[in-house]
């Protein structure tokens, strides 16, 4: 039996972010998986009363 | 190959934070021991001026030490911060400087005047200490005529068209079921509900097994944060997201980490540094702003808060699956128990500590530190529903 | 983005933005502390009390500059790599909703000849 080579682009489910990783394959795809900006809550935090 | 995933820019946004910030986001600020109040479960045990309190160029100092780190805000409590009579140069002086000032008080001394001079300041946040939804209930814990202070000073907010204000009330077993009631008092005033956790800290270490609510009350209290989103909690019931098992693993909102010595801290009526405000004991104290290199030397070198910032062990949780929710719980509240910290929260909703609570033999559990108590003015705890 | 629970805003606050335009012009709010921090900065609004942590640098940066472009368009095409253009592009929209970014009033300087 022949080992199969799985690559990236096929072996497995697809997300966009790992496709988009893949920059040289598919230049004008843009990396959307970046979070940059996160909001918390800072109601006096722990330890604050 | 195997698959690749983009590496990240930055850790996840919680292990930043576990492992320290620079500088504070924001602090709590006890002004001063002293109070007119003596209430039971008091976490700062609070009644007596300490001698050695810091003086108001102490205070300046330490406002333009905050400025200079670019502290976003101090909560300001004490003892009653509004018994300092430079309480409202220093509140002044702070948001002057543009870190912000929140303050609790139990609301005797906001009279019209106070409350006058408070809406005209910008950036400043008042807070009601309150504990329960009438007289008899909250003067039980919090003394006698202190529910009808609390009511006269947001009467003179709302007079004086201060605008939103917070009512703050501890969650005990004798409150719990008042909820929905403070709910509505803080609606007909238009101001701002806020819970919090009671730890064994201070006078606390004493009523903690009087007014510690049972499991089925945190579940309750549990789901009713959740129905009331914009209710706060000062991200104090953290431990209680063990239960989201049975809300498809929903949590509560808020951070659900320990912040102490790491986002946030305490500077004391003294000048002592503390990781939290519920942890003024020795095993806490990280130095004192008076020491060389002030109030930043002890934030970033303290041996203390190195040590917090360090990851910290699940210990005995380390094989229960709500370890990742929970966190392990509140290391003030282990503490004043006499659990050890690398394992469950004294309130562990799954029962992980009931064992170990129980083992422990009187005497056992750390005192606080310091006691500001006036002599013979402890409130009583009159009601005394055992579990 | 994280549920998160925030203080209201006292009365007089300014309201966060309903819409970002790429076209148009934006600016740092003033009533924002911006506070570097060695993943990006750390965003604390003294009006609407809200705190937004910038995971990056380069968006740190892109926020500075923000005011000296005619547009938040050219100021992202200025800082940023086209493939990271739509992660910035929703950061902004993100900070225009919270009010750490707002559009700016002031004339944009031209540089002197």
């Amino acid at each position: 039996m022949t080992v199969t080579e799985t690559t990236p682009d096929t072996a497995l489910p697809e997300s966009a972010e790992l496709r988009a990783d893949d920059v040289a394959e598919t230049p004008a795809d843009e990396v959307v998986d970046e979070v940059l900006v996160e909001e918390i809550s800072i109601d006096g935090m722990c330890g604050v009363y | 190959m195997t698959t690749v995933h983009p590496t990240p820019r930055t850790p996840p946004l919680v292990e930043q934070l576990k492992g320290g910030l620079d500088a504070p986001i924001c602090l709590t600020w006890e002004l001063t021991y002293a109070c007119n109040l003596a209430c039971v479960h008091c976490l700062s045990s609070s009644g007596r001026r300490d001698p050695r309190e810091l003086t108001t160029a102490e205070c300046f100092s330490v406002v333009d030490q905050l400025a200079d780190l670019q502290v976003f805000y101090v909560n300001m409590g004490g003892g009653e911060p509004m018994l300092r009579k430079d309480f409202f140069d220093i509140v002044e002086y702070s948001v002057s400087r543009n870190v912000g000032v929140k303050f609790s008080t139990n609301g005797t001394y906001l009279d019209a005047a106070a409350a006058r001079r408070l809406a005209s300041m910008n950036y400043l946040d008042v807070q009601i200490s309150l504990d329960g939804m009438d007289a008899t209930t909250n003067d039980a814990v919090r003394g006698e005529g202190s529910w009808a202070a609390a009511r006269r000073a947001m009467d003179h907010l709302a007079a004086a068209d201060f605008g939103e204000f917070k009512i703050s009330i501890v969650c005990t077993r004798h409150n719990v079921d008042q909820l929905d009631d403070y709910k509505a008092m803080a609606d007909d005033y238009g101001a701002q509900l806020r819970i919090t956790r009671l730890r064994p800290s201070g006078r606390g270490v004493d009523s903690y097994h009087d007014l510690r609510m049972t499991n089925d009350q945190q579940r309750q209290v549990f789901h009713w944060i959740l129905d009331h989103p914009d209710v706060l909690t000062g991200d104090s019931f953290f431990h209680l997201n063990a239960l989201n098992t049975e809300t498809g693993g929903e949590n509560l909102p808020g951070l659900n980490l320990c912040g102490a010595g790491r986002i946030v801290c305490l500077i004391d009526p003294i000048g002592d540094v503390y990781a939290c405000p519920f942890v003024i004991h020795d095993d806490f104290l990280a130095g004192n702003v008076r020491d060389d290199g002030g109030f930043a030397h002890v934030w970033r070198e303290s041996e203390l808060f190195t040590e917090l910032r360090q990851p910290q062990s699940a210990g005995a949780c380390a094989s229960c699956g709500s370890f990742d929710a929970c966190q392990g719980g509140c290391m003030a509240t282990k503490f004043f128990t006499g659990l050890p910290l690398d394992g469950p929260d004294p309130d562990c909703v799954h029962g992980h500590a009931d064992d170990a609570l129980a083992a422990i033999g009187q005497g056992v559990a750390p005192r606080p530190s310091q006691d500001h108590s006036r002599p013979g003015a402890a409130v009583p705890v009159a009601l005394t529903r055992k579990i | 983005m994280p549920d998160t629970e925030t203080t209201a805003p006292r009365p007089g606050a300014t309201p966060a933005t309903a819409g970002f335009d790429p076209a148009a012009r934006y600016r740092l709010s003033p009533r924002v502390g911006l506070r570097p921090e060695p993943f990006g900065a750390l965003a604390y609004h003294f009006d609407t009390r809200r705190l937004v942590f910038l995971k990056s640098t380069d968006l740190v940066d892109l926020v500075n500059a923000l005011a000296d472009h005619p547009s938040a368009a050219a100021a992202i095409d200025h800082t940023v790599e086209p493939r990271r253009r739509s992660a910035f592009v929703t950061a902004l929209a993100s900070l225009a909703e919270s009010g750490v970014v707002e559009p700016a009033v002031e004339p944009l300087l031209e540089h002197p000849a």
